[in-house]
């Protein structure tokens, strides 16, 4: 099965397509993205799928989620970085708390 | 420029223990993170069980808990560490209680399961797959009331700074601008946490590729017994999980036995639908079933829970049963597959029982310490390491900060660009799977000779980090993961090929027998 993952960039989007599994998440599929095709492409994840962390959160689809929980499905998906946070790049956003930033 | 009295490198449960014992005895202490506070490493992932013997389930002492510490750990136990571990536990975990962790309590006592290794009911835990998450989420609302802890995230720390074989700091990048910011401190505690990330099947968060390993290392410390990779042998394999951690079944195997099984759907471990079979031996257990063709059809074995009924198995699962039904998944209708998978490493930095490691000024705490668990850790007893060591080292280093000036630190130099000519995302996960087919479980020489090959062939591509580019350098940040993993992985390659035996965590298929000549630590220093 294929998703054609469509993610802004700052002012443009970018789209890519990416293989998958059933039962595979967005974040999987942002993973291959890295490794397969573009390692710039900025992300913000750490416990990879156990949805402790909750460092993944994006928009799909106009919706907020964690990428890590969020299946994949066929055809194309949106990806945007969270709307009301401080955009650092691509689909990180500054969701530290004020006082455990470094300025 | 940053400077604080203690830095604390790294915000899991031994970093934060750290702070806080740190500004309990007078320190202006600075705990940094490569990302956020208290949300990534090792702590907020763990699902089970804490091993203290704090004996309100039936009597215990700290003794009998060092004794089957001592005894899991195959004769390589540094007992000094051991026993800070198991003497010191049960009051971190009080303390726990009073910050209002939640440990789980039945008749109004601690409730206590029996894990395996312990000789009974020793391990507190927090209700359902709670525990890492209540750990984490305790200890970060403590920190956040203490004025003398300042918490500043996504700071990578790239090196330690020495001055004359002393360190004085370190230099960290700031990830989301790229800035270089120096960090000065009259002491440092690398509180880093392990290397699973090294293989392909892991149950890390991304932060666990080996940092304070290869910090140490650079800065001139000491590494010992880095060939003890803990695999925990029922890691979840199939059907896609999501949401939930790949270690999530062992509590329910505390509670409810259930049954491994292989293909013939027959228990092949000899533990009579009960959990009693060590970590080392259930995974060779699983993998010498796959090996005979008698695996489950993802490479695994089965792990059933079927016989229990559904009444049993809502009331230990509780509201993880419907966690599960998202995911497709009918305990009462099906098993599911299990593998083993990458968890805890026993080796680490060298320290003494203050937690200092032979660099002077310069301590380490929590999973990053090499030696409280021998060739192989026993059930519960991370957790407790974190809380011990990162109490220990943020005592000490406070008290040594206290008669200690502050340093003087410039800021580092980059060596000029490689040009980048690959893709270190994608040198990673190729890092992974050479680790986990020749470096896991089972080992033998040539697959251990073809691994380090290919390892120090990854070398000039890692060996220094040029600047990264304004902003947030996703790529850089691959590339100074690799280089840190690729330092780690040499440094466990090379270990499980000198070590010519087997040996709880560490298995040998050409040498399968323990031999009492290496009842010695392997340690390593650049």
């Amino acid at each position: 099965m294929k998703a054609t993952l469509k993610i802004r960039r700052g002012a443009s989007w970018q789209s890519w397509e990416v293989p998958f599994e059933q039962g595979q998440t967005v974040l999987d599929g942002l993973r291959w993205i890295r490794v397969h095709r573009d390692p710039s492409l900025a992300i913000r994840f750490s416990c990879i799928n156990a949805n402790a962390c909750k460092e993944c959160m994006i928009q799909v689809d106009g919706e907020t989620v964690y990428a890590c929980t969020t299946r994949l499905a066929e055809g194309e998906m949106s990806l945007e970085p969270l709307p009301n946070k401080k955009l650092i790049k691509d689909l990180v956003t500054e969701i530290a708390p004020p006082d455990e930033r470094l300025q | 420029m940053l400077q604080a009295d203690v830095l604390i490198v790294g915000s899991g449960a031994a970093g934060m223990y750290a702070a806080l014992a740190a500004a309990r005895a007078g320190a202006q202490a600075l705990l940094v993170d490569r990302s956020l506070i208290g949300r990534g490493g090792a702590t907020v992932m763990a699902q089970m069980t804490v091993a203290v013997a704090v004996g309100e389930e039936e009597p215990d002492h700290w003794q009998h808990h060092l004794a089957d510490t001592l005894k899991a750990g195959r004769g390589l136990c540094d007992p000094a560490l051991s026993q800070l571990l198991c003497e010191e536990g049960p009051a971190c975990i009080r303390e726990m209680d009073e910050w209002g962790i939640g440990w789980a309590r039945r008749d109004g006592h601690l409730a206590q399961v029996h894990a395996p290794g312990h000789d009974r009911k020793r391990c507190v835990y927090v209700d359902f797959l709670n525990t890492g998450p209540a750990v984490s989420k305790t200890l970060r609302a403590r920190v956040q009331r203490i004025a003398a802890i300042r918490r500043v995230g996504d700071l990578v720390v790239t090196d330690l700074a020495l001055r004359d074989g002393v360190c004085v700091g370190a230099h960290a990048v700031h990830v989301s601008s790229g800035d270089t910011v120096p960090i000065a401190a009259k002491a440092t505690i690398l509180a880093t946490g392990g290397l699973t990330r090294l293989y392909a099947r892991n149950s890390a968060s991304i932060n666990m590729g080996g940092d304070g390993y290869a910090l140490a290392l650079r800065a001139g410390a000491e590494l010992t017994d880095m060939e003890f990779v803990q695999f925990f042998p029922i890691g979840h394999l199939a059907p896609r999980l999501v949401g939930m951690d790949p270690i999530m079944w062992d509590p329910f195997r505390y509670k409810l036995g259930g049954r491994l099984l292989n293909s013939e759907r027959k228990e092949f471990l000899a533990e009579d639908g009960r959990y009693v079979a060590s970590r080392d031996v259930a995974t060779y257990g699983i993998l010498k079933e796959v090996a005979a063709g008698r695996g489950s059809p993802h490479g695994g074995a089965w792990l059933s829970f079927q016989h229990c009924g559904e009444a049993a198995l809502r009331e230990a699962f509780g509201p993880v049963i419907k966690r599960l039904a998202a995911n497709g998944i009918d305990l009462t209708r099906q098993p599911i597959e299990v593998a083993p998978i990458a968890h805890y490493h026993m080796g680490g930095v060298r320290v003494d029982a203050d937690m200092q490691t032979g660099v002077p000024q310069l301590f380490a705490a929590g999973e990053a310490v090499g030696g409280a668990n021998g060739a192989n850790r026993l059930s519960g007893n991370a957790i407790t390491e974190a809380f011990t060591f990162g109490r220990r080292a943020g005592e000490r280093a406070a008290a040594l900060a206290a008669k200690t000036a502050m340093p003087s630190l410039k800021p580092r130099t980059w060596v000029s660009s490689n040009g980048r000519k690959s893709n270190p995302a994608a040198e990673i996960v190729s890092l992974q799977k050479l680790m986990n087919e020749h470096v896991g479980p089972l080992r033998t020489q040539s697959g251990l000779e073809h691994a380090l090959e290919k390892i120090r062939a990854l070398e000039p591509m890692c060996a220094e980090l040029p600047a990264p580019r304004a902003g947030l350098d996703a790529e850089w940040m691959d590339l100074h993961d690799l280089r840190n993993m690729r330092l780690v992985a040499e440094c466990v390659t090379r270990a499980a090929l000198e070590r010519t035996e087997s040996r709880g965590a560490h298995q040998r298929e050409d040498f399968p027998e323990t031999n009492d000549a290496w009842q010695r630590h392997r340690t390593f220093r650049l």
